[in-house]
């Protein structure tokens, strides 16, 4: 029982874990690469190190019994008795999965040791050379039958130097049972002037008896310290055939209990809740800065309103612009906070491009550039799956084998690059190769065969690129994990669009593959029009916004089921009545008098039709299910200048329910 | 109550150690690594220090080596956190001059009766 709660620690032990790990595993590949530098190993120690001790003392036994043995192999390593080899830094590189995946089940409150786990152990302690896992009975435990210890205490010259005291002993003593000092004396090592006696050396023995029943594994506790740094007998006072008959320990290992019966994969569960964010000391100083730049400008503004006089128009002008100022760059430096740099999901990359390597037997050479290129937080943490499906993708269908690569007198290593940056508002990702380029005989052959393209159609580079993101190309069945393999481009498609963002391919023929990723800055705030319909304001995305147009009624068409549609460069869209669609009594029925504002999601489109366009707006979107409840064909709300609060329409759920009435 | 230093890379057990002692009353400084310990250990004095093994930049054992190089801790009482449970590592530790150890994983109530059996 601890008086002291620990539970405040865990979640810095996991936190540093993590990193712990992530830089085990880079060392891992490091090493892998064929770099030697002996700081790397010592680096992969420590972390397992770390951990192990952290696990063992804030309770997380099988953690620490797993780090227990990958630890005893990397001492071998350490003290160069194994050497460094590929099927070493495998099995090191399936340990730190291993207790990635612990970790986050302990950090879960889960069962922590599986199938895999133990497996894995039981892997490690035959590698480890002589390895006896330790049984887990202390020295303590084992009480002799005795009624005293004999001990013959000699200090070394040395003793008191270790910042060591007999004193301190001899009261340790004295608490486990009535100890006796049969004699004291002073040792040969003492010289024989006492002009020549150095305070800091010891020259005394004593001969102890310690009376009671006081276990052998107590007394060597109290002296367990001064191996070295004194002579030492301790021997039963009387029954000592008893004594000798200590039990041996034959406790054999029991492997903890595989408590899932199955291997589980682990997918971290991205609970926004409780989840914490590093912020450097530079933005909260921003922050702090601009704050204090609001706070004068609010008092010279509240000095103005106080005694208003129509002279200090000027001065409350400058008030003002100063205020917008303040705002404006304290919202930047807000959002600065939930930005983090995208090295968090690079990092991922040189162990997955290790493993796929061995995989498909290729040979790549991976650079990453514009690691420190920071991104909001939650678009941080939706981007690494597409991303890994890309990488993926390049190195499987991009790259070539090393025979393929010679054959077209390229290096046969291939390169894969992955790149990020800022541009305007935004941040682009790019994934490149050096491979063989999108084959379009290919592409069109299966898009043909897939009914997506008619035989014998013409298609640009363009179009045959863009074939690759259409739904049904892929020859996965419908899938949305990510992280299974096969899964289409389409995927990528929309979980990049679901953030705002999108992402297209250029594609050199023998040359290679560059997939661009575009996306916004943050979530949290849009570019958006705000519309009205009757007394209601809606705020459609200006990024999905195509066209306004005002149309005549003989340019509408009713369609069987009741919709209506109108022609728009081409082809014909569904018309929805946003009034309609979310009941708004007082607003405008007649078509020639309302505007139909052209939203396109995935290459669909919709009319809405709203009562009027009042303006741009840039909107903070708050969530609706945190406040309301979740509603069809609304993706959030705002709050507008004037301090009413306006629905953001959802695009792509309005455009499936338009398209849906339309087949209809 | 005494005055200690607690020396470790690991911030969950440097934490962990610093509120067990200050919850005790002692008062603690920190440091992540041996280095850093040389730093506060020159610019101020203590009962006892207290100290992980294997830690960047400087580990605990050359940590030790160097304090006991300086006069004002000659006698200061100096033990290792070590999960390293094997005599190796602590005679290497002793050698260099510690006092003796505390093996981990040790509860609050183990640090506390480790530091009084060494403050008396």
């Amino acid at each position: 029982m601890s008086a002291v709660d620990l539970t405040q620690f865990h979640k810095t032990f996991f936190e540093e874990s993590r990193e712990g790990l992530d830089a085990m595993e880079a060392a891992l590949l490091a090493l892998d690469s064929g770099a030697t530098d002996r700081e790397l190993v010592h680096t992969i120690f420590r972390a397992a190190h770390s951990i192990k001790g952290g696990a063992a003392t804030f309770g997380f036994a099988d953690v620490a019994a797993f780090t227990h043995v990958a630890e005893s192999l990397l001492e071998e390593v350490r003290s160069e008795r194994r050497a460094v080899d590929s099927g070493l830094i495998e099995v090191l590189l399936r340990s730190v999965d291993c207790m990635r995946a612990m970790l986050e089940r302990s950090s879960q409150g889960r069962p922590v040791a599986d199938a895999e786990s133990e497996a894995l152990r039981v892997e490690l302690v035959q590698l480890v050379s002589g390895e006896v896992v330790a049984p887990a009975v202390a020295a303590a435990s084992l009480v002799a039958p005795v009624s005293g210890w004999n001990i013959a205490f000699t200090a070394l010259p040395h003793l008191l130097q270790t910042g060591n005291d007999p004193l301190r002993l001899f009261r340790e003593l004295q608490q486990l049972g009535r100890l006796e000092v049969v004699r004291a004396f002073v040792t040969d090592s003492a010289p024989a002037q006492l002009a020549e006696l150095d305070p800091s050396q010891c020259h005394l023995g004593w001969e102890l008896r310690l009376h009671g029943a006081v276990a052998r594994g107590d007394v060597d506790a109290v002296f367990d310290w001064l191996d070295g740094d004194c002579e030492l007998t301790i021997t039963p006072m009387v029954d000592a055939a008893a004594a000798d008959a200590v039990p041996q320990t034959s406790d054999v290992p029991v492997p903890p209990a595989a408590s899932a019966s199955r291997p589980i994969r682990e997918t971290a569960t991205a609970s926004s809740e409780g989840s914490s964010i590093r912020v450097g000391i530079d933005k909260v100083d921003a922050l702090i800065n601009m704050m204090g730049e609001l706070v004068i400008t609010q008092s010279m503004l509240s000095d103005i309103g106080e005694k208003f006089e129509l002279s200090q128009l000027g001065r409350l002008r400058d008030g003002l612009v100063q205020l917008e100022r303040a705002t404006r760059e304290l919202q930047e430096s807000v959002m600065r906070i939930r930005m983090l740099p995208i090295a968090s999901v690079f990092n991922r990359f040189p162990r997955l491009v290790h493993d796929l390597e061995r995989k498909l037997d290729k040979r790549v050479r991976l650079e990453l550039h514009g690691e420190h290129t920071e991104l909001d937080k939650t678009v941080l943490e939706k981007i690494g799956d597409p991303l890994v499906h890309l990488v993926r993708n390049a190195i499987d269908h991009g790259l070539e084998s090393p025979a393929q690569r010679k054959a077209a007198g390229k290096p046969e290593t291939g390169t894969l690059k992955l790149n990020a940056y800022h541009e305007g508002g935004n941040i682009v990702v790019q994934i490149s190769d050096d491979g063989a380029g999108l084959n379009h005989a290919a592409i069109v052959a299966k898009a043909q065969q897939r009914g997506l393209v008619a035989a014998g159609q013409e298609l640009s580079d363009a179009e045959v690129a863009e074939l690759i993101f259409q739904p049904g190309f892929s020859t996965a069945a419908q899938a949305t994990d990510l992280s299974g393999r096969g899964v289409g481009m389409d995927v990528v498609r929309r979980n990049v669009r679901d953030l705002g963002g999108s992402v297209g391919v250029r594609s050199a023929s023998g040359k290679g593959s560059t997939f661009t990723i575009t996306l916004p800055l943050t979530l949290a705030i849009i570019d958006g029009l705000v519309t009205a319909v009757g007394s209601e304001r809606y705020i459609v995305p200006l990024t999905s916004i195509v066209e306004s147009l005002r149309l005549r009624a003989d340019a509408v068409r009713k369609i069987a089921g009741g919709g209506e549609v109108f022609h728009f460069r081409d082809e014909y869209l569904p018309i929805m009545r946003l009034h309609r669609a979310f009941a708004c009594s007082d607003a405008v029925t007649d078509i020639e008098r309302g505007i139909v504002v052209v939203i396109e999601e995935d290459g669909r489109r919709v009319g809405l039709l709203v009562d009027d366009l009042l303006g741009q707006q840039q909107a903070v979107v708050k969530s609706l299910e945190a406040h309301y409840r979740r509603v069809q064909g609304i993706s959030g709300a705002t709050i507008l200048s004037d301090g009413s609060v306006a629905l953001i329409v959802d695009v792509g759920g309005v455009v499936r329910l338009g398209q849906q009435r339309k087949a209809a | 109550m005494a005055k200690i230093l607690a020396v470790d890379d690991s911030v969950s057990m440097r934490g962990m150690v610093a509120f067990t002692l200050r919850g005790a009353g002692h008062e603690v400084a920190e440091a992540e690594n041996g280095q850093l310990a040389l730093d506060v250990a020159r610019g101020s004095s203590f009962d006892l220090v207290l100290a992980d093994v294997n830690m960047p930049v400087m580990d605990g054992i050359a940590m030790v080596r160097e304090l006991r190089a300086m006069d004002a801790y000659k006698g200061v009482p100096i033990l290792m956190l070590t999960t390293e449970s094997h005599t190796e590592k602590k005679m290497e530790g002793k050698a260099a001059g510690a006092t003796g150890w505390l093996v981990k994983p040790f509860d609050p109530e183990q640090l506390l009766a480790t530091v009084k059996r060494v403050l008396g």
